[in-house]
């Protein structure tokens, strides 16, 4: 737009000159337009992370004061168990709570995409509400139905002649957090792959069943490679937020007494260092390190699949 | 025509019942936290603790006894709660969007120095973690006396990234370059062509990273726990999660509380379980933008 617009049959001088002017006005309403939200960026996103490296590489003891570290913060962080033991958790937790929710969203998606009544709308509705419910109350809704005192298990498994498990015991409580998070955000990335089946053009699944397809096989070589960047964007969404895990199990650890300790996420370790122990300095350490560790695991991932229409290309 | 689609209509009907079953079971679970909290806040604390069925109601429904008990509790702070997120949500989720509407406009119809490095640096602060940044805000509000005030709670919720890339890739597609420069023509400044061209074309992207952020924010429990002492300024994820913390810490004491922490619950869900109701049509389409591209 800019070098058409300005170009016109005449001598060269004066073009430029326009074209100059045109380009200072860009220059000029660009940044008038960037500008509010670059000083919110830089006071609130810039300026908090250097200060977390900035107090990361400091050491605040009773006796003897604020010292220079440098990075004695980090090898205390990587060599400490229970911050280790914080990101074996959030891995393994991501490692199956992933393609559990993507095999949940997808499928009800497909359902979805396949079924066109009435009840099928409503469901799409009623699957996407838990999205509106804050994780905390989310994980407290289901805190009372695993409780042992009021909740329904006993009830339910009691009624084809089980023992009802206990999903805030120290084995179970994975399975009862992975449980809570999938059903809180499998309806928001379902509406997300649904709106991607929705783009795509019918015309196509009337050319495959013409040439003999099934509808698994219209599902897996015509659908599902053409919602890949929904897909994509999904799981970039789940590894975001499953290592930074905080809500769900700082509110069960009340209810689930022992089974959660204040370490067990390394954000609650963060928070526990930092506003239980006023250790900043640790906790900062411990916060860059994992902003770090999923940036750098996203910024992977993306590069992994930048090829097949990733959001970020 | 109309003959043809209902007949079409009735056969998709038969053809997929056992889809149809299979979502009637995902139905049943997504649902059942729902039903339970809407029994059990019926429930006093003997119903509650009683042994009867934790699914289905007592014969004595009290809600209203309920109701009465949770905006006394505490000299009515509950009510106090709700104000509070309703405040957050709101300031902070239109101040972010405000924000995300200028500066996405701004990346996608203006070719400025450093654009694409600022670009760039957008692109990754999508992937930064929010809560990586809680306690050094915090800190950092602590030496400016922010701490334990509203502006520590709605200052950070105005960084939303996500929703500057959202706006930026819909009016990149959405308001054509050819009809930004047919206005200039016609004379009109740079803020008219933006409000009275520019942003009706992007209605529905805002609505979306409206709704977005305001949900975000409504949700946030991590920042206000950390930035917050004084419970009076609590919103209600914060001030639930504090009843919940001292109910189950003393068992036998707390067990009144928990018919008010069940009714709580219930209560603070309903404005947004009410919005999303009715802004469907907005938020269906909007949340696929990013995905489609």
């Amino acid at each position: 737009m800019t070098v058409d617009t300005a170009a016109q049959p005449d001598v060269a001088a004066p073009r430029r000159h326009h074209r100059r002017r045109r380009v200072n006005k860009q220059n000029r309403v660009g940044w008038a337009f960037v500008a509010p939200f670059a000083i919110v960026f830089i006071a609130l996103l810039v300026l908090p992370l250097f200060y977390a490296l900035y107090l990361s590489l400091f050491q605040t003891r009773l006796i003897g004061g604020t010292n220079f570290v440098l990075f004695d913060n980090y090898i205390k962080a990587f060599t400490d168990e229970n911050f280790l033991d914080g990101i074996w958790f959030v891995i393994a937790f991501s490692a199956v709570l992933i393609p559990l929710q993507m095999i949940v969203s997808l499928g009800v998606a497909l359902i979805l995409d396949a079924v066109v009544t009435r009840f099928a709308r409503f469901s799409r509705l009623m699957i996407f509400l838990p999205y509106a419910i804050p994780a905390v109350i989310g994980a407290l809704m289901w805190g009372f139905l695993y409780s042992k005192s009021f909740g329904p298990m006993a009830e339910i498994f009691g009624a084809f002649g089980m023992a009802g498990p206990d999903f805030l015991s120290r084995e179970l409580i994975f399975f009862g957090l992975l449980n809570i998070v999938t059903w809180q955000w499998a309806g928001y990335y379902m509406i997300i792959i649904y709106a991607a089946l929705q783009g795509i053009d019918p015309t196509l699944y009337e050319a495959a069943r013409i040439d003999g397809a099934s509808g698994w096989q219209i599902n897996l070589r015509i659908k599902i490679p053409l919602i890949a960047p929904a897909l994509v964007l999904i799981l970039v969404f789940a590894l975001i937020g499953t290592l930074q895990f905080f809500n769900e199990p700082q509110i069960l650890r009340y209810l689930a007494s022992g089974a959660i300790p204040s370490d067990f996420t390394p954000n609650m370790y963060a928070y526990q260092q930092a506003f239980a122990l006023a250790n900043y300095n640790y906790g900062s350490a411990i916060s860059f390190a994992l902003g770090a560790v999923v940036f750098v695991c996203v910024y992977i991932f993306m590069f992994i699949t930048r090829k097949r229409g990733s959001f970020l290309a | 025509m109309t003959t043809l689609s209902a007949s079409r209509r009735s056969t998709n009907r038969r053809k997929h019942l056992p889809l149809q079953v299979l979502l009637g079971f995902l139905l049943v679970y997504f649902l059942v936290p729902f039903w339970w909290v809407i029994v059990n806040s019926s429930k006093d604390a003997a119903g509650l603790f009683g042994g009867t069925s934790s699914l289905w109601f007592t014969s004595d429904i009290d809600y209203w006894g309920n109701l009465v008990d949770l905006f006394t509790y505490q000299n009515g702070i509950y009510a106090r709660w709700l104000l509070n997120s309703a405040l957050y949500a709101f300031v902070g989720g239109i101040g972010a969007t405000i924000l995300a509407v200028t500066a996405g406009y701004g990346f996608a119809k203006f070719r400025f120095r450093g654009r694409n490095f600022s670009f760039a640096v957008l692109l990754g602060s999508v992937m930064v973690p929010t809560t990586a940044l809680v306690i050094p805000t915090f800190i950092l509000f602590s030496q400016l006396g922010l701490t334990n005030t509203i502006w520590a709670v709605i200052l950070p919720t105005l960084l939303n990234p996500f929703g500057v890339y959202l706006m930026h890739i819909y009016t990149r597609e959405a308001v054509p370059d050819e009809l930004l420069d047919a206005a200039r023509v016609d004379g009109a400044g740079e803020m008219r062509t933006f409000l009275q061209v520019s942003l009706p074309l992007m209605r529905p992207a805002i609505v979306t990273v409206l709704l977005l952020s305001v949900v975000a924010s409504w949700n946030n429990y991590f920042l206000p726990l950390a930035m917050l002492s004084d419970n009076r300024l609590f919103p209600v994820t914060v001030g639930i999660g504090m009843w919940q913390g001292i109910a189950s810490a003393n068992n036998a004491g707390g067990t009144s509380l928990w018919s008010v922490i069940i009714l709580g619950s219930l209560v603070s869900v309903i404005p947004l379980v009410i919005a999303f109701l009715t802004l469907q049509k907005y938020w269906q389409g909007g949340l696929s933008i990013g995905s489609l591209k």
